[in-house]
């Protein structure tokens, strides 16, 4: 029975696969179309040149898509992006080595001497999220270091009813574990070996949801109503406050330029701050403007 | 001599068929060996195999807790699912009216077509949730804090012990519907009852073919990615109970690949020449007992 209702459906599949296989084929081309079509009008404001950017590897991804869409519009200029880490970043852009130098973190006080030039190019916000049963609405960012170092355990120490405390994580490469671990954690502060690790937005914010007593932290903008996001040191956290930086789990992404650059270099800066740029900034992180 | 072209034809045709999963086997092994092995080599074999500190973004690359990891999922799978299996496949074989088979043999089929993410759903939101409170209610007092969350080797090896059913259940039943009539009717000649007969005869003489079924189900575990992550916890610790998070060495490579970098997607691989050469031994393993069976019988 099994057997023949596969068989008589197997035409069916190969013909959904044909029709998908040319959908996809029509569906490229078009897309093709269209871009070339998009890139006359935007071929003449151009500079030209190479642009190097270069530092941390949180920015490193936003730079990326945001040299991709530059250099759609700018085909003569190369815009080049590397990882190293925002200390690298920093130090490129003081040295020379890089035209724009990355930073995701606020520059310390021997690098304010260095003379940069500091362009805010977007925010990164965390949020800490709760179950949406947990009592506990706020906690300030010296027990939220201790809940996820693993120094507290216990619901009952931060105001909460009694109960084992269950850190939900992300896995090791994570882009908003690195932030996470870069804001809150101090240097040789290291998450507990015993949290739960998952590896998604969704997949922790499910672990969360599903357990009473977990806790766990998630991109700002991936915040809905099924998790509880707490208050850190009395704030809030909303876009708004990490723009005015009173949330303290927020980061600048810091474009850092020295002395007078170049056209290529201007002209990518321009577009990183324009409505196009703080576009695809929204996507993943806070846009500026 | 025509046909005869033609026979010499088809016969390439199949060879060549039968070589691309050699050469498949070979790219796959190649492949993951070249990205691998340098970073072996960096941490050196035995730090990376027993080391027990996971911390690729930093450099540290310990994989012995998943090792542990994995063959503790994977045994609990074995012990919650071969009795149940083999006990199916004995009712299956020996016992279940026609109107009863038709009903459980389908349901066994249908369960080897689910796929692993649904098996991984239901075991975070159900399996996991009944643990947890059984965890907290029960056992509190008990439990370390940590070990009370649901997440567990209980859990993962619950979901695989369900996974690996349809794999034991299909091979053991072949085995013992293949062992010859007249054994079990001399037996029963001889005056041994039913259940006698089943354990004392039917049972020894599919012996090998049912522990070819338990090397192909652990295949099966061991192998196993994505409803494990989920239900698992994925901490990288060496477990000392059944009510502790794990993470597997399959996990841990599906679980770091999407952002990792530089040695650590290198190590990564490496964990993959590991579970590559365990899951080889297996195979062997599953082979030669095999073998076994067909000369003995």
């Amino acid at each position: 029975m099994k057997m023949l209702t596969f068989k008589k459906s197997r035409p069916a599949v190969l013909l959904t696969i044909a029709l998908v296989a040319m959908v996809a084929i029509v569906g490229c081309g078009g897309e093709k179309a269209a871009e070339k079509g998009g890139e006359k009008p935007a071929a003449g404001t151009a500079a030209s040149g190479t642009v190097k950017v270069a530092g941390s590897t949180s920015v490193q991804p936003l730079a990326e898509e945001l040299a991709d869409a530059f250099m759609d519009n700018n085909p003569d200029v190369t815009v080049t992006v590397q990882g190293g880490g925002s200390s690298a970043g920093v130090e490129s852009a003081n040295t020379g080595t890089a035209q724009i130098g990355t930073s995701s973190r606020e520059l310390k006080e021997e690098e304010k001497g260095y003379g940069l030039t500091e362009t805010v190019v977007a925010k990164d916000g965390i949020a800490v999220v709760v179950n949406t049963a947990n009592q506990v609405s706020e906690l300030t960012m010296d027990q939220v270091k201790k809940i996820f170092t693993g120094e507290i355990k216990d619901w009952s120490k931060v105001g909460g009813s009694k109960g084992p405390i269950t850190v939900v994580v992300r896995e090791e490469g994570s882009g908003t574990r690195g932030a996470f671990e870069e804001i809150v954690l101090d240097k040789d502060g290291k998450l507990v070996a015993s949290a739960i690790v998952q590896n998604s937005t969704g997949a922790v914010k499910t672990a969360v949801t599903k357990d009473s007593n977990a806790i766990g932290f998630i991109s700002l903008g991936s915040v809905d109503n099924t998790v509880k996001a707490v208050k850190v040191d009395g704030v809030e956290p909303s876009e708004a406050t990490v723009l005015d930086g009173s949330y303290k789990i927020s980061r600048p992404f810091l474009f850092l330029t020295k002395g007078k650059i170049n056209a290529a270099t201007k002209a990518f800066i321009d577009f990183v701050l324009s409505e196009e740029g703080q576009k695809i900034v929204s996507e993943q992180f806070i846009k500026i403007k | 001599m025509n046909d005869k072209l033609k026979e010499k034809a088809y016969e390439k045709i199949l060879l060549v068929s039968a070589f691309v999963s050699v050469i498949i086997i070979i790219l796959i092994g190649g492949f993951i060996f070249k990205e691998g092995l340098p970073l072996i080599n960096k941490v050196g074999l035995f730090e990376f195999l027993l080391g027990k500190e996971w911390h690729p973004t930093d450099g540290v690359f310990g994989i012995f807790p998943m090792i542990v990891g994995t063959f503790a999922v994977t045994f609990g799978a074995l012990i919650l699912g071969v009795p149940l299996g083999v006990a199916t496949a004995i009712f299956l074989a020996e016992f279940a009216p026609p109107r009863v088979s038709r009903i459980v043999r389908p349901a066994v089929e249908l369960l080897a077509g689910i796929p692993s993410v649904v098996y991984g759903l239901f075991g975070m939101v159900i399996v996991n949730q009944i643990l947890m409170t059984i965890e907290r209610t029960y056992l509190a007092n008990i439990l370390r804090p940590e070990y009370q969350r649901g997440y567990s080797i209980l859990s993962a090896s619950i979901i695989l012990a369900i996974m690996i059913l349809p794999t034991v259940i299909n091979i053991s039943e072949d085995a013992i519907r293949s062992v010859p009539r007249e054994f079990k009717e001399a037996s029963l000649a001889l005056g041994a009852t039913e259940w006698q007969t089943i354990y004392k005869v039917l049972i020894p003489a599919a012996s090998s073919g049912i522990i070819a079924a338990v090397v192909l189900g652990m295949g099966r575990a061991l192998g196993e990615t994505m409803a494990v992550i989920m239900v698992a916890g994925n901490t990288v610790a060496i477990p000392d109970s059944i009510f502790a998070p794990v993470r597997t060495l399959t996990g841990n490579i599906a679980i770091e690949m999407g952002y990792a970098a530089g040695d650590h997607v290198k190590a990564l691989f490496a964990t993959g020449i590991v579970l590559f050469i365990i899951i080889m031994a297996l195979n062997t393993l599953a082979t030669v007992v095999a073998k076994r069976g067909v000369g003995r019988s």
